[in-house]
């Protein structure tokens, strides 16, 4: 019996009067990659956001439906938003590291959540940055301010920061989409490696993308969910004829 | 193809006189500090800025009015920066856009910034001095007559309402250059919002509370109306050592001898000189505020 | 790649700990707190607006019981006190009713009114100077507030602040009908005999001085605000805006002094008038003060016209000054003119500059190079020297409060006209 983390049943959100996501229901094994396809606002980004409630943060987002991880609704009034979003992690489209040294913005969440012993921390910074597979490039240069990395050396800086909090499950919205090919491969490397530990997902524009690294494709398309099954079925062999044509580039 | 000619000299006449306009006001500022630097240039000496003024204004120095303006504003400043800055974080980080309350905060920080100084003067008397003051001598002193009078405590307090605004903008500004990502990420890490402003916002907006801060001394150093009669006097023998001393400024002191110090040629130097202190004070401290100010835009843009 | 060890990572979300909301009192103190300091700030509005009028109101109700508690009250206070009345003062010891010697401003002979000669004063000058203003032959030297040592020990025997006897106490309450009576006299006189409250040379004083001001500062201001907004180029204006920005970081009281050292005498030479410090030379000196405020906010106003509309006109085949009359001033109108009601704020209001550089004689006459007496100044000037609770003080205090309706509406108006006026541009209309 698949262990589901994330079950999502009859979810529908509105911002304001308009309908953005329509009856999703979506269950996120754990431990595995998915990834979420579509042309652009089809709500993949606006679905990843209410998996960590980061839609709360817009007064005009309403939303009902059943969003359980582990079993536990996490829209209940009784949950704790703070330590839920310490559970699960995201990592955003444009890099955003804070205007801190590459130390301290890994060191963000430990101390956040009361590690404050220089051994400790930097026994943690030093495992996300290897964890991040960026701990050679930066590792003489930890007090350096995070600004002065490349675009895709912030990147990976931002999932070490993530990943320093130790999360369970890490959601990626675009991760790679504003880096250069290089960048981009040594990302997808690492997320192919991460779900040894981690339940990852991520959305994506880029088809190929979602093809080479993950294990499970959902399509979506004007606020509801087309399709969701093994990535490879869905980019051989799949059973709607929606997804077959923006698959194969009928429309995007 | 004559009349193509025609129609540029006129253009040109209208574009020269605006740019004459700009550079006419241009001209009038440099001459207003040619004019005072020149003539205050005479009596500028370390003797000038150390010691007391002796034999009626008329020979010694003005230290005890830089003593007093330094006092006032730092108070002034420790009353305000706080106040200013918190107000302008609610405006940025808790209030929600449109809501009546932030509506009526900025249309109260707007009013603030347009009434005329005096006002606040008449405030500080009527509320500082004779509704707090004489409040606190009744609890604190039975009766006796301490704070309900004017002193540097009252006038620095006054000041710092006046500058209220400036801080208020300043801080707000250097606020709204930190992107929203930046809040979203220290958030989706775990953390409160207080936890974000602490550590994320605060540290990112301390040019912006400096520039304020500079700004507001700037104001607080050259303004005279508000504590015409809360707290300025004109001689003191001593310097203030208490909240509730009077004290004497430097604006306060170019006024009273302008209008009516009785030996004008022997204390015309000296009223230049003090009015060429106080300039450079505030012109120094504007200048500092705009590179400030300037950075921070580059930083938006960026 | 390098395996992980998450264990070094500690647990750090303790479990399943987000199924319990917790309470975080760091962050609801904080929250709390930043919402009272904000609020604060609309306190403080009508806290002034308060206190600023409730130092008036004694005027309109001159037969309230609350002067008769004050004249018994101070029936039993006086028993203690030195045969000369001692009166707290804020500043000059004044005799009650001898004719108020010249002070650095008004003279008050009942005859004339005097203009302000810059500099005159009729004391020696070795005498110590209290709080600004000149003593003459009195016994003791009064300071501000503080009482001589015969009063001393009488204070802390009463209870309260020391007032009038009560024979004055009266007078106090006819003066406040008086008052009433006369503030729409033509003669502000009210260290006299027979005190009278206009307001009205005060307020034609203001007025012209405001006109000549804004006559003087809002074309310089605006077409200044033109060059820069529209003819110069970047480099122009990155030197320009800064350096017109800068006349609004002089304090007033340094305008005021250069008005009166210099803008004084080269008007005289110019236009040869008689009086030295008119409303002429106050309204040049004031537009100085103004002409950052106009600059700003008209430059900002131009400046926010949108681009396309400069794009349109120049494809249509106008030539830039074309465009920059006909096309951006009116548009950006509603700015240009919030600017120069902001402006006109500015200067009703001014205080000091209208102290050193108007002549300070409250007189009605329309020409402009006659002394005037502007409402601020008046406050600035006599506030130094004026008995707490009299009537003078009342009217002082009503003044303020005028002063601080008007820039209120007008500020009021300034904003939801411009609003009002940008929410009609961006619907169409």
């Amino acid at each position: 019996m698949k262990n589901f983390k994330i079950n999502t049943e009859n979810l529908y959100l509105h911002y304001g009067s308009k309908l953005a996501l329509n009856n999703i229901s979506l269950a996120i094994p754990e431990k595995k990659v998915t990834a979420f396809i579509g042309p652009s606002g089809c709500g993949k980004s606006t679905y990843l956001r209410t998996l960590n409630r980061m839609n709360d943060l817009i007064d005009s987002v309403k939303i009902e439906g059943n969003i359980t991880i582990d079993g536990i609704n996490i829209y209940d009034k009784n949950i704790d938003v703070v330590n839920l979003r310490k559970k699960v992690g995201m990592v955003f489209q444009k890099s955003n590291p804070f205007a801190k040294s590459i130390f301290e913005n890994v060191a963000y969440g430990p101390r956040i959540n009361g590690i404050n012993d220089k051994k400790q921390l930097t026994e943690i910074v030093e495992q996300s940055l290897q964890n991040a597979a960026i701990w050679d490039e930066v590792k003489d240069r930890l007090n350096d301010s995070a600004l002065g990395l490349s675009g895709g050396q912030q990147q990976r800086l931002c999932i070490a920061r993530t990943m320093a909090v130790n999360p369970e499950i890490i959601l990626m919205d675009e991760p790679a989409s504003a880096l250069d090919p290089l960048s981009t491969s040594k990302i997808e490397e690492l997320i192919v490696q991460l779900k040894e530990n981690y339940t990852i997902v991520i959305v994506t524009h880029n088809m190929q993308q979602a093809a080479r690294v993950s294990d499970l494709t959902a399509f979506f398309y004007l606020g509801e969910l087309i399709e969701f099954d093994k990535t490879k079925k869905i980019f051989t062999n799949p059973e709607k004829k929606q997804t077959e044509d923006y698959i194969t580039g009928r429309f995007g | 193809m004559i009349k193509n000619r025609k129609i540029d000299i006129k253009g040109f006449v209208i574009e020269g006189l605006t740019l004459s306009s700009a550079l006419f006001i241009i001209a009038i500022i440099i001459f207003m500090l040619v004019v005072i630097i020149n003539g205050g240039k005479s009596a500028f000496s370390w003797e000038f800025l150390s010691t007391f003024p002796r034999e009626g204004m008329t020979k010694g120095g003005i230290f005890p009015a830089i003593y007093g303006t330094a006092l006032l504003v730092i108070i002034m400043s420790i009353a305000a920066v706080p106040f200013g800055t918190i107000t302008a974080i609610y405006l940025t980080e808790y209030a929600k856009e449109n809501s009546f309350l932030s509506r009526s905060i900025r249309f109260a920080v707007r009013t603030l910034a347009v009434i005329p100084s005096i006002i606040f003067g008449l405030f500080g008397l009527g509320f500082f001095i004779k509704f707090v003051g004489v409040k606190m001598d009744n609890v604190f002193l039975g009766g006796a007559l301490k704070w309900g009078q004017p002193n540097v405590l009252w006038a620095s307090l006054t000041m710092a309402l006046l500058t209220l605004p400036v801080v208020i903008v300043a801080v707000e500004e250097a606020l709204k250059t930190i992107p929203r990502e930046l809040r979203e990420a220290s958030l989706a890490l775990g953390a409160t919002k207080w936890q974000t402003i602490r550590r994320v916002v605060i540290p990112g907006s301390l040019s912006g509370i400096m520039t304020g801060t500079i700004l507001a001394v700037s104001r607080g150093a050259g303004e005279v109306a508000p504590i015409l009669f809360t707290g300025a006097a004109y001689y003191l023998a001593t310097l203030p050592h208490a909240l509730s001393d009077q004290f004497m400024v430097l604006g306060y002191h170019i006024y009273v001898m302008t209008t009516q110090s009785a030996n004008v040629d022997q204390t015309l130097p000296i009223q230049f000189g003090t009015t060429c202190v106080l300039l450079l004070l505030t012109f120094t401290l504007n200048i500092f505020a705009i590179i400030l100010r300037y950075r921070i835009r580059k930083k938006k843009i960026n | 790649m390098n395996l992980f060890k998450k264990k070094i990572i500690p647990e750090q979300s303790t479990g399943i700990s987000f199924t319990k909301k917790r309470i975080r009192w760091d962050d609801f103190f904080a929250e709390k707190i930043i919402k009272g300091v904000a609020f604060l700030s609309i306190a403080i509005i009508v806290l002034i607006f308060f206190f600023v009028f409730r130092e008036s109101v004694p005027i309109f109700t001159s037969n309230s019981k609350a002067d008769k508690a004050k004249a018994d009250s101070s029936k039993v206070n006086i028993a203690p006190v030195s045969k000369t009345e001692k009166q707290e003062t804020y500043g000059a010891e004044s005799n009650d009713s001898s004719p108020k010697q010249e002070q650095y401003g008004v003279t008050t002979e009942d005859k004339d009114q005097k203009q302000e000669q810059y500099g005159v004063t009729t004391e020696e000058p070795q005498k110590q100077e209290q709080y600004g203003v000149q003593t003459n032959d009195e016994p003791k030297q009064e300071q501000y507030g503080v009482q001589t040592a015969e009063d001393t020990t009488d204070k802390l025997a009463n209870k309260e602040i020391k007032t009038e006897n009560p024979s004055v106490e009266t007078k106090t309450e006819d003066n406040n009908k008086n008052a009433l009576a006369t503030l729409k006299s033509k003669d502000w006189q009210p260290v006299s005999d027979n005190p009278r409250y206009g307001i009205l040379p005060l307020l034609i004083g203001t007025l012209k001085v405001t006109l000549i001001s804004i006559l003087f500062a809002g074309p310089l201001a605006i077409l200044a605000a033109l060059y820069t907004a529209v003819f110069a180029n970047k480099r122009m204006k990155e030197i320009i805006k800064p350096a017109i920005e800068m006349l609004a970081g002089f304090p007033s009281v340094v305008i005021g002094f250069f008005a009166l050292m210099v803008i004084a005498s080269v008007l005289q030479s110019v236009f040869h008038y008689s009086s030295r410090l008119n409303a002429f030379v106050g309204g040049i000196a004031m537009g100085l003060a103004a002409i950052p405020v106009i600059f700003t906010i008209a430059e900002d106003a131009i400046s926010s016209v949108p681009k396309t509309y400069y794009e349109a006109s120049l494809a249509l085949g106008a030539n830039k000054w074309q465009t920059a009359f006909f096309v951006m001033l009116p548009a950006a109108t509603p700015g240009i003119f919030a600017a120069l009601l902001l402006g006109i704020g500015r200067v009703f209001g001014e205080t000091m500059i209208a102290l050193m550089a108007t002549g300070n004689a409250a007189l009605m006459g329309l020409n402009p190079f006659e002394s005037v007496r502007t409402l601020a100044a008046t406050i600035g000037a006599e506030m130094a020297e004026v008995v707490f609770g009299d009537t003078h003080y009342n009217v002082l205090f009503l003044i303020g409060s005028m002063l601080f309706i008007f820039t209120f509406a007008l500020n009021a108006f300034a904003e939801f006209y411009v609003k009002g006026h940008l929410i009609k541009r961006i619907q169409g209309k």
